[in-house]
């Protein structure tokens, strides 16, 4: 298992390099020179002037030295400063915007998992009933569905037409008065909506998964004969069949978080939560290059990170791998 | 699949015959006529500079299936040579070149759009290229595993021993095999590139106004959330029918070429 641990990881670094390189090609892709750019036109900026601005920003070295410096700087955590009016730590600004981030994508998986698996299982139980047969047309429409028009749509439905959830915010405005059991419910209701409209594409592909993942098991030979020796019905099918089905969904949970992270930008926009995707989308508005090329690099690390995950959890659970590894 | 074929076909003639059939110019202004809501003279409304909503959604299909079969080209281009090259290759350009493809699957897709929109202008064909930049991973998987398996069949080796160079045995023998499954990627590509678009013309770093695009009547509606409610209402299906129709489509084709593969 260990071992296991240790190539996974090692294996992860020329994915790192290659994000780098990729992530520094990208921010050159951008017309025009951060020095050059602010003082092209300004008759108080001499050619001089600029000049040596592109040397302290070490703009006049070549390109593989700028890459060098900017890794070395990269290692450090150092991202720069915003570009924006109050130059703070690129860092910092994405450190406080995060939580928000993370806790909507985790409350999300939690969702898809609490909802997507029952589903599956039961539409592979029953399949080719009407409850399978709705189930299907769900997924479908789950799949297509935009999913800032389904925030809109039940934003108006429930926000402002029935007056049920707030519609922006994390927070309402009488937060501070709140008492302790008030905040975290009011909390709840702000998160209610963004959470359920994140995880809507992710539930839809889930409970397809499980319920082909659960089809597959239960045609197997080793559920006919637990059944054929006497195996009560039940147990048959949530003990055996459910834990080897449930085995590839960690993977499948692991896959979605680009997905949910990347989602997160119009989830966040259109919810006016303070996080990394509104953060983002901030940053690309205002051409704010280092917090754009910032929070690209954390979103491929998370993501890394996720896959990392779901694959040592896959590797745990599976005891086929945990025990050749131990070999 | 019959449905998907349908709504696809509707869809596409809706776009093409727009400039005839919108009722009223796309992007005309009547300060008088601000935000009404549907009626039998405008059948979803009107926005906020009194533009009908209809024919602007007419409009957004030409926009929307444009980006979205552009994009999808682009991205079977890169993919197809990408994966012959890899799969017929083998060895250490395939390694490579799967390397390369792993990297950039690590960007969460829609960051990689972002960010690279952030250094160019949002203009349609930006997106159109961008997209395509951005999808051409699934395609260049699907194709590369296609050609290992096709490498090791009999025809292939006879038309190695008998000599035939590299670059005519991908193009007349292994590509037109492995069109399957690319077809399929190649329309559910269509529905995830028109999601794509529209979020980004929703975002504002889209298609942007005057010009319509289902996402950018969406931006009106969420700005107007409180009284046009037609606004969010019906570029919002139009999008979901659209990408239903592609995706059943898809799924159809799907279903149709897989037991095939499976002789």
């Amino acid at each position: 298992m260990k071992q296991y641990l240790m190539r996974r990881m090692l294996g992860m670094i020329p994915l790192l390099l290659g994000i780098t390189v990729i992530s520094f090609g990208m921010m050159h892709l951008a017309p025009g020179e951060p020095a050059v750019v602010g003082n092209e036109f300004n008759p108080k900026v001499s050619a001089q002037d600029i000049e040596r601005l592109r040397t302290y920003y070490g703009l006049d070295q070549p390109l593989y030295e700028q890459y060098w410096h900017w890794l070395k700087r990269l290692a450090a955590l150092d991202f720069g400063q915003s570009f924006s009016a109050d130059g703070r730590a690129v860092l910092d600004k994405i450190r406080e915007r995060l939580p928000v981030t993370l806790w909507i994508n985790i409350l999300a998986m939690l969702l898809i998992l609490i909802i997507a698996i029952p589903i599956g299982v039961a539409s592979a139980v029953k399949q080719n009933s009407w409850f399978d047969r709705g189930m299907t047309i769900f997924v479908f429409i789950g799949f297509a569905i935009p999913s800032f028009w389904l925030g809109l749509l039940l934003m108006i439905a429930l926000g402002v037409n029935l007056n049920w959830l707030p519609i922006s915010g994390l927070h309402s405005y009488s937060w501070q008065q709140m008492g302790f059991w008030e905040q975290q419910s009011d909390l709840f209701k702000h998160l209610i909506l963004p959470v359920f409209v994140s995880a809507i594409g992710g539930l839809a592909g889930m409970s397809r998964f499980m319920r082909s993942g659960m089809l597959d098991v239960i045609r197997a030979d080793y559920i006919t004969t637990a059944r054929a020796m006497g195996m009560p019905e039940i147990t048959v099918r949530y003990r055996l069949a459910l834990k080897n089905a449930l085995l590839p969904i960690i993977t499948l949970l692991g896959l979605s978080i680009p997905g949910l992270i990347g989602g997160s930008v119009i989830v966040e926009q259109l919810f006016s939560l303070p996080g990394m995707g509104l953060l983002f989308y901030e940053a690309v508005l205002s051409r704010d290059y280092p917090l754009v090329m910032g929070i690209t690099v954390i979103g491929a690390v998370l993501t890394l990170a996720g896959n990392l995950i779901a694959d040592l959890s896959y590797a745990w659970a599976d005891p086929r791998i945990r025990h050749r590894s131990e070999m | 699949m019959t449905i998907g074929g349908l709504i696809v076909a509707v869809v596409a003639l809706l776009a093409l015959l727009a400039p005839w059939i919108a009722p009223y110019d796309p992007t005309s202004i009547h300060v008088q006529d601000i935000l009404l809501a549907p009626s039998w003279q405008h059948w979803c409304g009107t926005d906020t500079l009194g533009r009908d909503v209809f024919s602007r959604m007419l409009f957004g299909a030409r926009v929307s299936l444009a980006v979205g079969l552009v994009a999808v080209g682009i991205s079977l281009i890169i993919g197809l040579i990408l994966g012959a090259v890899a799969g017929f290759a083998g060895g250490r350009t395939d390694a490579m070149l799967m390397r390369t493809t792993d990297m950039v699957l690590c960007f969460p897709t829609f960051f990689l759009i972002l960010a690279v929109i952030a250094f160019l202008e949002p203009s349609i064909w930006n997106i159109m290229i961008v997209i395509g930049l951005t999808s051409w991973m699934g395609v260049a998987r699907l194709v590369r595993a296609e050609f290992l398996s096709l490498r090791q069949r009999e025809f292939v080796m006879a038309a190695q021993g008998l000599g035939v160079s590299p670059l005519r045995m991908m193009w007349r023998y292994l590509l037109p095999n492995a069109m399957g499954p690319v077809l399929v990627s190649a329309v559910l590509g269509v529905a995830g590139a028109v999601l794509v678009e529209s979020g980004l013309s929703f975002l504002g770093l889209g298609v942007q106004p005057p010009d319509p695009s289902w996402g950018n009547i969406l931006t009106e509606g969420k700005d107007n959330i409180q009284i046009a409610w037609w606004l969010s209402l019906y570029p919002g299906l139009a999008i979901l029918i659209t990408v239903l129709g592609y995706n059943l489509l898809g799924e159809g084709l799907r279903d149709i070429f897989d037991p095939k593969m499976q002789q």
